[in-house]
């Protein structure tokens, strides 16, 4: 039997959305007791926190792991690292692999790839159609008993209505969760950045805001017919929230994420054609990302991820257009959603319902949460650390962040997973 | 007033003195054009490369004969069916000319951005002869010289720019350019042509042709992209002359004095008429191309200069 506690510490809690000073007893990998200041600390090892935030570990949905098909980008072993480096304890990976996760035994060795190298916890996606082609659903159930968390086609859209539908009736009859990517392809077709004055300026082919929301209220009208438990993976643009308030409010079991960029970035940074702030949607309006935090704030958007997406220096060193979409968030996700909480948009209970609590009960895990009989899945950090990021001091085996030589606050110090420290100081 | 460039890359980061610079200069190029022996030696010894990555015969042709009139030893590389089509990267075909040492590179291609991407990665000047719908900046010098010479200033006009503004490069660097000057710019053009919130970079966008010509100094067509047509952004091309090609009636609205500019090549009865473009008293599009010549030597002139002074550095 293993214990140990977690003393002096400022517990920040996604449930009780509050912050309170105590500690935690953690045995056998799960949270046995709150400790109260004041509390005698119990006869077991203890680690001091200092003052420092306890929350629980990040659970981000939408990692793109490189396996199979592109180790070269990221593995693993390396997005493991970047994961619990950054507080990230439960990574949600993507399907949009080379092949793609579409059938058990492609998922089955993935979990057998993940297996004794990844130290953070793997919920894993499948396709939501063969060969994410957008044709003929995948075997749902099979995926479903070899761990399948969630279905999902990526950033591609199916764009046949009759097999989206069929897909989603499949889908509500195994209680599956479904994530799409809201977006109107023939709208999208081509574009790398927001239409608009930046756009205008620096002559780029440009996609609409509007792109999104039809692409939103395209999903939204076929889950309502079809009952499906469903996730939109990013809603960037604020034409978008009407429609998702609305399916709320009529009470369709919908939910939406948004991704840590869209948030904390615009369309402005891509500066004079900088690619690594290149992200698939483009970045939006100044005005798009005061609504979206608001949307996060008030709980319209639950969920926070870091839609990372890695990819090497060759694919990104070429004229904008032609250059690849995506950037690595794992260990960028935490510092950046503390310029949230700076910047007055979030407190720290309500950033981690978005950050952890939302999407681990999305899919319908135990962990995100401080409660007693939680997993132990924790993260000690310091939000007022300072630093500036070296993207080449990256755990990821690809460099690409927008946020390279950016001033940043909220430093990782330890992260556990399961109750064990899988980051910190003397960690195994 | 001193020129600081090391590049040019686009109007978008010149002052306005340094554009006045530029056309001083290129007004001395164009006596220098007109004389018997047409020849200077202000590049001798220097090497011009000229890189078009998108098929183009008069600014490459212009290019190539302001470096020779100025002593450059002038090389023009068609990209457009070399080393891309095998696979190469900008950067890599970037880092196999830098290492053979050219002085100014002019580098024409299909894609916004290109070009200052490549300039990061070399150690010569690099002119930008066209990037994708950003920016074309010395067609928006050689244009400013005209307007300069043919209506004696280059502030307080009245210019209309015609016809296809979302693809154009040139109506970029020109909307740029005249605004640093302080014109007032008025945008003619279907909306389907438009760029989105183009009324935010400070001109006046109309969509009557008629109405926006009213009382203009300067009349600016664009060429109708045809080859960028992907999905039909206008009915047809006699729908679009009826309505936004240039024609006497229509020329009639402006100012009785207004010329008529054009940056060629001319789709002649779809987005101007004809014997207007070839009438000499309305028209400068023979003009333009002399300019052309003139402020391609000036800017050569100008970042070869700086070229000398900047400091020496490995850029990779």
């Amino acid at each position: 039997m293993t214990e140990f506690a977690l003393v002096n510490a400022r517990l920040i809690d996604p449930e009780q959305e509050d912050e309170t000073q105590g500690g935690l007893i953690v045995r056998n990998g799960t949270i046995a007791a709150r400790l109260r200041p004041g509390d005698s600390p119990p006869d077991i090892p203890s680690i001091d926190c200092d003052g420092k935030c306890l929350a629980p570990g990040i659970v981000d949905i939408g990692v793109k792991v490189g396996e199979p098909g592109e180790r070269h980008k990221e593995s693993f072993k390396t997005a493991g690292r970047a994961a619990v480096a950054g507080g990230v304890t439960t990574m949600v990976i993507r399907p949009d692999t080379t092949p793609a996760i579409d059938n058990p035994e492609t998922l089955e060795f993935v979990m057998r790839r993940a297996a004794g190298v990844c130290p953070a916890r793997i919920a894993p996606m499948a396709a939501l159609t063969k060969s994410r082609a957008g044709r003929e659903m995948v075997e749902m159930g099979f995926l479903m008993d070899a761990g399948a968390v969630a279905f999902s086609d990526g950033d591609t859209v199916v764009q046949d209505h009759k097999v989206l539908s069929r897909a989603l009736t499949y889908a509500a009859s195994l209680g599956a969760l479904v994530i799409t990517h809201p977006q109107d392809p023939g709208l999208s077709k081509g574009a790398a950045v927001t239409s608009g004055k930046f756009a205008t300026l620096r002559g780029l082919p440009a996609v609409s805001p509007v792109a999104e929301r039809m692409g939103l209220e395209r999903d939204l009208a076929l889950v309502e017919m079809c009952g499906t438990r469903y996730h939109a993976d990013q809603i960037t643009t604020a034409r978008s929230l009407p429609a998702l308030r609305r399916a709320k409010d009529a009470g369709l079991d919908v939910t939406a994420g948004v991704s840590i960029h869209h948030l904390t970035l615009n369309e402005f940074d891509v500066g004079d054609y900088r690619t690594f702030f290149k992200v698939k949607p483009p970045l939006r309006s100044e005005d798009d990302r005061l609504a979206v935090a608001g949307a996060v704030a008030e709980g319209t958007i639950d969920v926070i991820c870091s839609m990372h997406t890695p990819q090497d220096e060759e694919s990104k060193r070429l004229p904008f257009e032609e250059a690849a979409s995506g950037a690595v968030g794992l260990e960028t996700l935490l510092p950046a959603a503390m310029r949230l909480v700076q910047n007055g948009n979030l407190n720290l209970p309500t950033l981690w319902r978005a950050l952890s609590l939302n999407p681990a009960r999305r899919l319908g895990l135990e962990n995100g949460r401080l409660s007693v009989g939680a997993p132990a899945d924790l993260v000690l950090f310091d939000p007022n650390a300072p630093f500036v990021l070296d993207r080449f001091k990256l755990n990821s085996k690809s460099k690409n962040t927008p946020f390279d030589g950016a001033r940043m606050e909220g430093k990782v110090l330890r992260t556990f997973v399961g109750g064990a420290q899988v980051f910190g100081p003397g960690d195994s | 007033m001193p020129f600081r460039a090391r590049h040019l890359l686009g109007i978008e980061t010149l002052a306005p003195y340094e554009i006045v610079t530029l056309l001083d200069l290129s007004d001395s190029y164009v006596d220098l054009n007109r004389s018997r022996a047409k020849h200077s030696d202000k590049l001798a010894g220097l090497t011009q490369i000229n890189m078009f990555f998108e098929n183009s015969t008069r600014t490459q042709a212009s290019f190539e004969i302001a470096g020779k009139r100025l002593g450059a030893d002038v090389m023009n590389m068609s990209m457009a069916a070399s080393s891309i089509k095998k696979g190469e990267t900008l950067i890599d075909t970037a880092l196999t000319l830098n290492a053979m040492h050219p002085d100014l590179l002019v580098v024409r291609h299909p894609h916004s951005g290109a070009v200052d991407l490549l300039a990061q990665k070399v150690n010569c000047a690099v002119l930008n002869a066209g990037d994708g719908r950003h920016e074309h900046p010395t067609q928006a010098l050689l244009d400013a010289l005209t307007i300069r010479r043919a209506k004696g200033k280059l502030h307080r006009l009245n210019i209309a720019i015609c016809g296809d503004i979302a693809h154009s490069r040139v109506a970029r660097s020109n909307i740029l350019l005249l605004g640093k000057m302080e014109n007032r710019i008025r945008l003619i053009g279907p909306r389907t042509l438009m760029p989105s919130q183009v009324a935010e970079l400070g001109v006046e966008v109309y969509e009557d042709m008629r109405e926006g010509l009213n009382g203009v100094d300067v009349v600016m067509m664009l060429r109708l992209q045809r080859e960028r047509m992907d999905g039909g952004f206008i009915p047809s091309e006699r729908e679009y002359y009826h309505r936004y090609g240039l024609d006497p009636e229509k020329l009639a609205y402006a100012k009785p004095d207004a010329i008529v500019m054009h940056p060629g090549p001319m789709n002649r009865g779809v987005e101007i008429d004809g014997t207007l473009a070839d009438d000499i008293n309305r028209s400068v599009i023979q003009d333009q191309v002399e300019m052309g010549v003139a402020v391609r030597m000036a800017a050569m002139d100008l970042l070869a200069q700086n070229r000398a002074t900047a400091t020496p550095g490995v850029m990779v």
